[in-house]
């Protein structure tokens, strides 16, 4: 998801670059205030474990390999703040010394991956981790795949956004293909932060205590700010798109002609169970756009239960029952 | 990265902060260029040739480097060529991204990153993140060693090449680097503050 240059124009990666730099200004607060002296070499050293991490290819049905991205993961086990700093370091470090993801679309890196991705894969994480407080265990990797999931996903939608904002490609095609390749990207992800946790868990469970790696307290005006940026970047690169209207390109295919040569969805190699992200019944755009969303998450939550499921036995109390 | 004297070029002696400012200014001017192919995009093709030739960019280690890139450049740059009527979108895109690419890659070979850390500290960037910087550069070939050697003596012992347990054994080893990791910041902390750290 490294964006190269000259895929953004002047005004998206301005934007990008601010909500990127705002984002790293809260986290530094937030890990200022918060981490104490003796956890500050511990950010690098999660740095150069992160790109370790990610140079460990795991193999993926139809042959090929994949690696874990990580900052889902990184949220989890030191607090979304620190997350942020982290991958914001592993995003500059790749950029000034492998080329790897543009100069100028560094704060469009950042804000995708260590801003978006971080934030909503942690809160999802936070919401779902007591789904089964009898059970804590198998509710930590249930809630660690759907978030590393969620966290992949949200991400390539920004991306998207950027994309069709920067006019390189159309709403239309960017966000489903984006969408679909990183729904299955995800499900990789999810399991893998889900497994690493629960390895973690089950060696040195005192390492996911609070205390000890993630601050022991977060302030709350830190977490209202980095959601709000993540909002704002929701509103300011998705939310123009996911509208009934059809959007420039649209207007101006219909007039001239060709949109009925267009393609109407593209689903890189995988076919789309729902092409375009609508079901034929329901008549809305936005609404099937909607449930269609809907669904897939469900699909993914319910995928992420019967992994924790199958990873966690249930606990003796629950057996002898 | 190299950096025996013998490999030493002028653009490797230059200041790093003004390597970084001119090659900002250089990928603003090509992302600035029009959206379709003109005699202009020799300007700075030209240009990023002859700095990929004073630095002495090895061919097969520029080659490596375009190639990962190329996979971000072609997959995104297939949305424009797909859609109706971008196809020269996608063209001068395509031009435009890897000369920015090739750019980065002189920068980044005739630029030490402890010199890019010396230029940010003189942009007085925050202290937390410069020490983060600094330990992740440092630590960076230390770790990707140790999890090379774990997944090496996992490989030497794992007989089935059954999925799954490839994945339980991968996730530990991670998991394990983690726990590692940690263990090695508490030292190394305790190592900064003998030497004065504050």
């Amino acid at each position: 998801m490294h964006l190269p240059d000259a895929f953004l124009d002047g005004k998206t990666t301005v934007l990008t670059a601010g909500a990127a730099a705002a984002g790293v200004g809260i986290a530094l607060r937030e890990v200022r205030a918060s981490l104490q002296p003796r956890q500050i070499p511990l950010l690098g050293l999660a740095g150069a474990f992160v790109f370790a991490a990610q140079m460990i290819n795991f193999p993926i049905p139809g042959g090929s390999s994949g690696h874990l991205i990580g900052g889902v993961l990184t949220a989890i086990l030191l607090g979304p703040a620190a997350a942020v700093l982290v991958i914001s370091c592993v995003l500059i470090v790749q950029c000034l010394m492998f080329a790897d993801g543009g100069l100028l679309a560094l704060g469009a890196n950042i804000f995708n991956m260590g801003i978006v991705s971080v934030c909503s894969g942690y809160t999802v994480y936070r919401l779902c981790k007591n789904l089964t407080p009898a059970n804590p265990k198998r509710s930590m990797v249930f809630a660690a795949a759907f978030a590393g999931w969620v966290g992949t996903v949200l991400a390539s939608v920004t991306c998207a956004g950027q994309l069709a904002a920067s006019n390189t490609a159309p709403w239309n095609v960017t966000f489903p293909a984006m969408a679909n390749i990183h729904m299955l990207i995800g499900i990789g992800e999810g399991f893998a932060t889900g497994l690493i946790l629960l390895a973690i868990a089950r060696s040195r469970p005192e390492l996911l205590d609070e205390t000890v790696a993630a601050p022991a307290h977060q302030s709350g005006r830190s977490v209202v700010g980095l959601g709000l940026l993540v909002c704002l970047g929701l509103a300011l690169f998705v939310a123009p798109f996911a509208c009934p209207w059809p959007d420039g390109l649209e207007k101006v295919a219909q007039k001239i002609g060709f949109a009925d040569h267009a393609p109407s969805h593209l689903s890189g190699s995988v076919p789309a169970p729902m092409a375009d992200y609508r079901m034929p019944w329901v008549g809305s755009t936005t609404v099937a756009t909607a449930l269609a969303g809907a669904c897939g998450t469900l699909l993914a939550f319910a995928a992420a239960w019967m992994f924790a499921r199958a990873v966690v036995p249930s606990s003796p109390r629950v057996q002898k029952g | 990265m190299k950096t025996e004297s013998h490999h030493l070029t002028f653009l490797h002696r230059s200041p790093a902060g003004l390597k970084l400012a001119l090659a900002t200014v250089i990928i603003l001017g090509t992302t600035l260029l029009p959206q379709q192919l003109t005699r202009l995009f020799f300007l700075p093709a030209g240009l990023v040739l002859c700095l990929w030739v004073t630095a002495r960019v090895p061919f097969r280690h520029g080659l490596r480097r375009l190639l990962v890139a190329e996979f971000f450049i072609i997959g995104i740059g297939a949305f424009a060529l797909i859609s109706p009527g971008k196809g020269p979108l996608f063209l001068s895109a395509f031009c435009k991204s890897n000369i920015c690419v090739a750019l980065m890659i002189v920068l980044t070979w005739c630029t030490p990153f402890t010199e890019i850390l010396g230029a940010f500290r003189q942009l007085r960037f925050p202290g937390v993140m410069l020490t983060t910087l600094a330990l992740m550069y440092r630590y960076l070939p230390v770790l990707t060693e140790e999890s090379r050697r774990m997944d090496r003596a996992r490989r030497s012992r794992t007989f089935s090449t059954g999925r799954v347990l490839i994945w339980h054994n991968l996730t530990t080893i991670i998991a394990q680097l983690f726990m590692r990791s940690v263990d090695r910041a508490e030292r190394i902390y305790l190592a900064m503050c003998a030497r004065g750290w504050k």
